[in-house]
């Protein structure tokens, strides 16, 4: 274990996405959701696949990185292309009558747009969330976002500054974790053989000093920030505030764009319909 | 100069569980500290020296005893949440563990926290977070994670963070306690200059005499209780009392107190190793 992983998958960078405002982003990466789901011809489906690309573009990310990004969903790609192949019933079989089951064209075109939107879908949010913005800016736009619920007694501030404070001690922890680990390996603890329930307790022993010492980090952190005058979201400013600049002006006219676009193709279109 | 702090006569106790026993971590102590003040407080473990600190910042109220911070009684019935907020702005803390005081993941937006909390506007935070960093000469990591600085880098911060919400006292409580030697020279530096530099007071709780040796005054605790009040030259010729205390004294001191043992004439108040040595050279002479 590695006390500088990386957070989520931020990957550090100056882009065009980079330097959006957080929270426009949140809304984009919304709306862009939607429009995915609203695509119902082939032709609407070739402009998701034309959105990605630009996204990539604009993102300034290496393609190797979204692709890895994909690989934990490798078995769910798979499994809804298999369903869809063999469960579809369409107008053009493809294999000889007398067998026992039978695959359409339509199906296999339809398993294809579905794998594409799944693909589609967390790449684009990933370069617009995830891989471009910050887990701190994040959270300070998902607050500002939020800020209206605070009205209706919502603890929007103590819930993004819990996030912050999680953020900033994971590192801590894992160094910490890792610390305990090696002290328990010098008293003779193993954590690498055994079944799986003996590797689960052998981590008992560490698990019970980590959450000793993260109250004891929890009542110090507490006592600290009452020093520094702590006394809940209720009056307090902040020194980077979030600003939305021309490029969030653009970035919205290429949404409505790509939102327009696809509402057109789907009725103007003519092609294969896409039925769920 | 007037006194920034007036202690008169603290006392306190840590209730304890049913079957234990409230344990009287502070016994009658009494003090002022001078606006502009560097004031080491000695003492070993369990001396009540960081319950005083706690009592200092408002953290703990004390059983007994009056408190003035800045002329304000803050032990008086009438005391409010908004005046222990007042007397907050007015003294800062930084505290032992380096990790377990930074609240942010960049460095400049936890220098910022405290500013931030008093509702000052963004851009003046912004200013005074650049001029904090400045004087504990961490410009260049404004944009670092908190998370991967070194220990000593990661207590300049936390007295940055003191240093933008402009407080005129800092208090430290062994701030020092858990870094390597050179991450404690780096502290003690800053420290030092803060206080002949920008006139900041000063507390310095430690049990590491050469930083005392810093100070223009030091307290030392046992048992609850002051013992012993006065400059380092002062406090450390009472060697044999500090040793009584289970205390050390710095090594200088030390050897000129064996030396007197020994029947030589040397003052005890040196704590400069060149000037040590001249002292002893000259002595040995002088018998000749």
């Amino acid at each position: 274990m590695k006390a500088d992983i990386a957070f989520g998958q931020y990957c550090e960078g100056s882009s065009f996405l980079h330097r959006l405002d957080p929270r426009w982003k949140i809304v984009f990466a919304l709306v862009y959701i939607v429009a995915l789901f609203l695509a119902k011809n082939i032709f609407a489906f070739a402009l998701i696949a034309l959105s990605i690309v630009g996204l990539w573009a604009l993102s300034g990310i290496r393609a190797g990185i979204l692709v890895k990004g994909l690989r934990p969903l490798l078995f769910i790609i798979a499994f809804t292309a298999i369903i869809n192949v063999f469960w579809f019933k369409g107008e053009t079989p493809l294999l000889p009558e007398s067998w026992f089951f039978q695959i359409y064209l339509e199906g296999i075109i339809n398993a294809a747009l579905i794998v594409l939107r799944v693909m589609v879908l967390v790449t684009g949010t990933s370069i617009m969330l995830t891989y471009t913005t910050t887990p701190i800016a994040l959270t300070d736009g998902i607050e500002q976002l939020l800020a209206p619920l605070a009205k209706i007694k919502i603890p929007v501030h103590e819930f993004s500054m819990m996030m912050t404070i999680a953020l900033r001690f994971i590192p801590t922890l894992i160094e910490e974790t890792d610390k305990i680990m090696s002290a328990q390996k010098a008293r003779g603890s193993d954590f690498s053989s055994g079944s799986l329930v003996q590797r689960a307790k052998a981590l008992v022993p560490v698990l019970v000093p980590l959450f000793i010492s993260a109250f004891r980090r929890a009542e110090d952190l507490a006592t600290a920030m009452e020093c520094r005058c702590y006394t809940g979201g209720q009056g307090r400013t902040r020194m980077n505030v979030l600003h939305s600049t021309w490029r969030d002006l653009v970035m919205f006219f290429i949404i409505c764009a790509f939102v327009a676009g696809i509402v057109l193709l789907n009725i103007f279109a003519p092609g294969y319909v896409f039925t769920m | 100069m007037s006194a920034i702090i007036k202690a008169e006569h603290l006392s306190f106790a840590y209730q304890g569980d049913e079957d234990t026993a409230p344990v009287q971590a502070l016994k009658d102590v009494s003090f002022e500290i001078e606006e502009g003040s560097f004031v080491a407080v000695l003492g070993h473990n369990g001396c009540g020296k960081s319950t005083l600190a706690k009592l200092l910042c408002m953290i703990l109220s004390p059983d007994e005893g009056k408190l003035y911070i800045n002329g304000r009684d803050m032990t008086a019935e009438d005391t409010t949440e908004d005046d222990i907020y007042d007397a907050r702005r007015r003294v800062g803390m930084v505290f032992q563990n380096p990790d377990n005081q930074l609240v942010a993941t960049i460095v400049e937006e936890d220098v910022a926290f405290g500013c931030e909390n008093l509702g000052i506007p963004s851009e003046k935070i912004r200013k005074r977070v650049d001029e904090a960093l400045e004087t504990v000469g961490m410009t260049k990591y404004a944009r670092h994670a908190t998370h991967r600085l070194s220990g000593g880098q990661k207590q300049r911060i936390a007295i940055a963070g003191v240093l933008a919400m402009r407080r005129k006292c800092i208090i430290f409580d062994e701030s020092t306690a858990m870094l390597d030697p050179g991450g404690r020279k780096e502290v003690m530096d800053t420290i030092c200059r803060l206080n002949r530099e920008e006139g900041i007071t000063v507390i310095h709780i430690t049990h590491y005499m050469n930083e005392a040796t810093m100070a223009d005054r030091v307290l030392v605790m046992n048992e609850g209780a002051v013992i012993m009040d006065g400059t380092p030259g002062e406090v450390f010729s009472r060697a044999d009392e500090l040793w009584e205390a289970g205390l050390d004294v710095p090594q200088t001191t030390e050897l000129l107190w064996k030396m007197r043992e020994r029947g030589y004439d040397v003052r005890l108040d040196i704590f400069e190793p060149e000037e040590c040595a001249r002292e002893i050279a000259k002595a040995i002479s002088e018998k000749r």
